[in-house]
């Protein structure tokens, strides 16, 4: 009952314009600013949260990437958290990185760790993916609470209260267990200046996927990436029946 | 001459060991030209200075969360609120207790006495960034930080500090600083507010003018004659509670900007005080005085800044959006120029700021750039929000935007914690002395 592992990811801010590459192969990154992902700050506060109440004795935060990607572990070191786990992956793996090669990455962790509780946010802001952490649970055969806007620990057990689409469904899991923070869980602290003094002291290890047996090699590949449609101006009709024959014209109907 | 320096700066920033030589090659090489080392022994001051540092362009890693830290709360909390606190002349004493439990609100002070432990130059980023979102509230953290919690951390006893600060590092209480009066403002030796000593308390009486933070604060840092025949060196601080018998206060100041703080006069009537509540030596305020300005006028050069920076950034956004002649005013010549002008007296007054934050720092005398660095920022604040306000045109006119009210705040800076005429005469006095004969 004493680790808890989170992951938190290095996105493109989420008030940064986003453009695609002249040769759409993806978005523009260099030159972007970065920050931690939003679902992923709020992880990090219900992990510190939780270490607060004295319920978890280490809170360890998590991050595949290169070498910036130790900027966002900071941040969440500076939140709270303990110590630091730096999964170096660059270049080309990183452009391939996604879901199953990362929750490969944080099964093995959580294995080596010893975490009785993972907490992830729901999904990234730039994939919008909302897989890592089923995945996760998936391959270490742990139970999962996701989309989570509260959550209890009770005893051994975790009572998760998940936001589905018909209203709030509450669950009790067996620990060990995966989470996924979705966005009322809490609303997550700014670090204070005398944290982030400490949070320098703090250690991040440094390694790579091989040292944790984990292959990284994606099954997938971008084809192309293209911005959405601009969108068109409106058009204006004076009856319904106007309405309906424009929508069989169009083929819509 | 500056460009000079800036590549130096560079040279030392990656060579330390090589700049150190490149000072003593200066030197000698003055000496060859008989030219006045006074130059060089400057150049040799900033550049020892800055050793602290990897880069002037770039700031250590620490600073850097730090600031983004706090860009983040002013992006988030401060600027959607920074109308409304102006328009209705609120104290935003909600965000001055969020902004405490950071540990803004007492950067500097030691993390004993509950403060955040860091240095001045992540203090001048901290109110920048804050001053950024809203000007008042960055008024408030400077005041606090530099005038009141300044002069006590440095001339305190323990007994005062941990009294008198560590009380005022949460945000729950702010401080303030009362020198001037009604009949003197940059004449501060001239003080009138006096203080007699009657069995084992002090009495003050007199008048102190324009004190911000005063109808918010719990404390204040008077400045009185002890000896009015000793002029200027009979002037001594006191720490004084507030609210306090025979200490009231006079009616809140209608300003032109930074309306969400309080200005109002303190007036001492028999304001009986401890003899314990003696900040320093009897004799010793206008020096109190004197070197917390210089400290302060750091805190206000960053408060300045961060107003000129959200005129520029106010400026540039819309000259992307707004469009004429067919396309948007960025593509404009006169539109450009204004934003480069605004750009290089930024970025120029912000280096000024951080090199006076870093030699003080570095415990290196920093009076003439403090003193540069306020004139520079404060006019760059009063430039940027003109020109802003210029850019937007009839929209910089109105509350829609928030143009009008950076240029309302702007205008202080070059007024209080020292006139924009008084630096101009500290840098001249510190320049003449470099230069006697």
């Amino acid at each position: 009952m004493s680790r808890v592992l989170v992951g938190v990811k290095r996105v493109i801010d989420y008030a940064v314009k986003v453009r695609v590459k002249p040769d759409h192969s993806g978005v523009v990154t260099d030159g972007v600013k970065h920050s931690m992902n939003p679902f992923c700050e709020i992880a990090v506060e219900e992990a510190v949260k939780l270490k607060e109440k004295k319920l978890f004795k280490e809170v360890v935060a998590v991050s595949c990437g290169p070498a910036q990607a130790t900027e966002t572990i900071r941040t969440a070191l500076a939140m709270g958290c303990d110590r630091g786990i730096h999964v170096e992956v660059t270049g080309k793996d990183y452009e391939s990185l996604g879901p199953l090669q990362v929750s490969k990455i944080f099964a093995a962790l959580a294995k080596k760790e010893e975490a009785s509780l993972v907490i992830l946010g729901k999904q990234a802001i730039d994939d919008d993916c909302n897989q890592t952490g089923q995945m996760t649970a998936a391959l270490l055969d742990w139970p999962q609470g996701t989309f989570a806007s509260e959550v209890e620990i009770e005893g051994d057990k975790v009572k998760v209260v998940r936001e589905i689409d018909g209203g709030l469904e509450t669950i009790k899991i067996n620990m060990p267990a995966v989470v996924t923070a979705d966005l009322r869980l809490n609303t997550p602290r700014y670090a204070t200046l005398p944290n982030i003094m400490k949070a320098k002291k703090k250690k991040i290890a440094n390694m790579k996927p091989a040292d944790l047996g984990v292959d990284i090699v994606s099954r997938l590949e971008v084809l192309r990436v293209d911005e959405p449609p601009t969108r068109l101006a409106g058009v204006k009709v004076e009856t319904v029946d106007d309405l309906v024959a424009k929508l069989k014209e169009s083929g819509t109907i | 001459s500056v460009i000079g320096l800036t590549s130096i700066v560079f040279f030392d920033c990656i060579l330390p060991k090589q700049l150190a030589e490149i000072s003593y090659l200066e030197l000698a090489l003055c000496k060859l030209f008989s030219v006045a080392t006074t130059h060089s022994l400057s150049l040799a001051r900033f550049v020892s200075g800055c050793k602290s540092f990897s880069s002037l362009a770039e700031l250590p890693e620490m600073h850097q969360m730090m600031r983004q830290t706090c860009r983040d709360y002013a992006d988030r909390e401060l600027a959607p609120i920074a109308g409304k606190l102006d328009k209705e002349h609120l104290f935003p004493a909600q965000q001055v207790h969020e902004l405490g439990s950071m540990g803004v609100m007492a950067v500097e002070v030691p993390e004993e006495l509950g403060g955040a432990g860091m240095d001045y130059l992540a203090y001048a980023l901290a109110v920048e960034e804050i001053s950024r979102g809203c000007g008042s509230t960055g008024c408030v953290v400077s005041v606090n930080n530099s005038l009141y919690i300044g002069p006590i951390l440095k001339f305190g006893t323990q007994e005062q500090k941990e009294q008198w600060i560590t009380p005022f590092t949460t945000g729950e209480k702010v401080g303030c600083f009362a020198l001037s009066e009604p009949g003197n403002g940059s004449d501060a030796g001239a003080a009138s507010t006096s203080a007699r000593q009657e069995g084992d308390e002090w009495v003050l009486n007199g008048t102190k003018a324009w004190i911000t933070n005063s109808w918010d604060a719990s404390a204040v840092v008077v400045f009185a004659s002890t000896d009015k025949s000793l002029k200027h060196k009979g002037i001594s601080a006191f720490l004084v509670p507030m609210p306090h018998p025979g200490l009231s206060l006079g009616k809140k100041e209608d300003k032109l900007g930074i309306r969400a703080t309080s200005t109002a006069n303190i007036i001492l009537d028999d304001c009986r005080i401890p003899l314990g509540n003696m900040l320093g030596s009897p004799g010793a305020g206008f020096k109190i005085a004197m070197q917390t300005l210089d400290s302060g006028r750091i805190g206000i050069a960053s408060q300045a800044l961060g107003i000129a920076q959200a005129a520029l950034d106010c400026a540039a956004d819309y000259a992307h959006k707004r469009t004429a002649f067919g396309a948007p005013i960025g593509k404009l010549q006169a539109v450009q120029f204004k934003l480069a002008d605004m750009a290089v007296a930024v970025e120029s007054a912000r280096l000024l700021t951080w090199k006076a934050a870093m030699l003080k720092d570095a415990k290196k005398p920093f009076t003439k750039e403090a003193a540069m660095a306020k004139l520079a920022a404060s006019e760059a604040a009063t430039f940027c929000s003109h020109q802003s306000i210029q850019v937007l045109g009839g929209m910089g006119y109105v509350t829609d935007m928030p143009a009008e009210r950076h240029y309302r705040d702007a205008r202080i800076t070059e007024i209080y914690e020292g006139t924009s005429e008084i630096q101009r005469l500290v840098i001249a006095g510190q320049l003449l002395k470099e230069n006697a004969p």
